[in-house]
């Protein structure tokens, strides 16, 4: 924002707002909404975001509602799939990791509905993508498979977007310590795969992507955090009017 | 009238009579619509012999008019229902259950991270069929329930 030429009023931590006295998220965006063009709110409690837009008329951007959306990150995934295949239309496409809690590959998954893609989901049964996603996927007649091990797949995608394993999502960390040390791309996983693959990931990582993958032509993660610079610096400039 | 064909609950000759209930879901009916605040005189059937249901439950309440609204509500929970005005001990006006296509206010989101269950709001579901099923799906989280994956009522 500050790079557009715009001004920040910001919090990074609901304590230093009215919600730590108990005033509703209604309220909050009620008044903030008064001294603002437009929010952009993150916010640990699903569906926050669409109750904030019933309290403002100002643009509210989701920067992530609890598990459920996380929207820009979206409309960044897309931005970098079309950059790096120079299509959207008819990929190849695995995702990877915890898709049951992963708030980006569910809105991913929403979004290539649109692109006709063959969807490959990867992850450990218990974090398998949840059963109302793959309903509308059938619905709308996209092609899918679940898998448990990355090589059964990424010598067949165009796009590999892996997300973290998040160690509190696990009631038992010692099913946590044995998803972590198999679930890993490393680049022994790098021979074989097609020339134009890419690798996403929406950052931070931890365990499951090998650094050295980093120096391959497949790598594509940085870029892509980049992207979301820009991205999010257009759709400001698409809410405010200015695009 | 014999014996073998004396009505089980009482006929009533001012209300509405919700018949062919699913076994075990009058009470839940009671609850949803609110019944028991009415200060009218609801008799219910539970458990009783059907010829086409095997067993049925049954809800007769006396002056009290059940709203198209209210008797779409009653199809998210017993969609073979039949519902009847009766007026002087004949019935009136028969209602063609439909289920609805959004539900406001009553139910309550199972899922506790979902900011309906934490602000001071209306709750706001989505209906559908998914085959024989009734399912809702929330505005808010967006997440897909099965009926009786509802709980709680917000009454």
């Amino acid at each position: 924002m500050e790079r557009l030429g715009g001004r920040v009023i910001g919090f990074a931590d609901k304590d230093v707002t009215s919600a730590s006295k108990g005033e509703t998220l209604y309220d909050s965006i009620r008044i903030i909404g008064q001294y603002t063009d437009v929010i952009a709110m993150r916010h640990p409690l699903e569906g926050s975001a669409r109750r904030a837009a019933e309290a403002t008329n100002k643009p509210i951007l989701n920067g992530g509602d609890g598990a459920n959306q996380h929207p820009t990150q979206t409309l960044l995934d897309l931005f970098t799939i079309q950059e790096t295949q120079k299509k959207l239309i008819g990929l190849s496409i695995a995702l990877a990791g915890d898709l049951k809690y992963g708030r980006t590959v569910h809105s991913l998954t929403q979004a290539l509905t649109r692109f006709s893609p063959r969807l490959y989901f990867i992850a450990p049964k218990t974090l398998q993508m949840p059963e109302h996603y793959l309903e509308e996927l059938k619905k709308n007649k996209i092609k899918f498979s679940l898998h448990e091990k990355m090589e059964d797949v990424i010598k067949q995608v165009d796009i590999f977007y892996l997300t973290r394993i998040q160690k509190e999502r696990f009631a038992d960390q010692m099913d946590y310590e044995r998803v972590k040390n198999s679930f890993r791309l490393t680049l022994a996983h790098m021979t074989c795969v097609k020339k134009n693959l890419k690798i996403l990931h929406p950052l931070p990582r931890v365990n499951e992507l090998d650094s050295k993958i980093d120096a391959t032509t497949h790598a594509y993660y940085f870029q892509q955090a980049e992207n979301g610079l820009y991205v999010r610096q257009a759709l400001l400039g698409a809410v405010l009017g200015k695009i | 009238m014999t014996q073998d064909k004396k009505l089980l609950v009482s006929a009533i000759k001012n209300g509405t009579v919700i018949d062919h209930i699913n076994a075990g879901q009058a009470l839940k009916i009671i609850r949803f619509l609110n019944l028991a605040a009415q200060n009218k005189l609801v008799t219910v059937g539970l458990n009783l012999p059907s010829k086409l249901m095997k067993t049925k439950d049954l809800i007769k309440v006396e002056d009290w008019e059940i709203s198209l609204e209210e008797a779409n509500q009653v199809a998210l929970i017993a969609p073979q229902a039949t519902i009847n005005i009766i007026k002087q001990y004949q019935m009136f006006k028969k209602f063609a259950l439909k289920l609805p296509e959004k539900i406001e206010h009553l139910l309550v989101c199972p899922n506790p991270k979902c900011i309906t269950n934490h602000e001071p709001m209306d709750s706001f579901f989505y209906v559908k069929m998914r085959g024989q099923k009734v399912e809702v799906s929330c505005k808010y989280c967006e997440k897909q329930f099965a009926l009786d994956e509802i709980k709680d009522y917000k009454i």
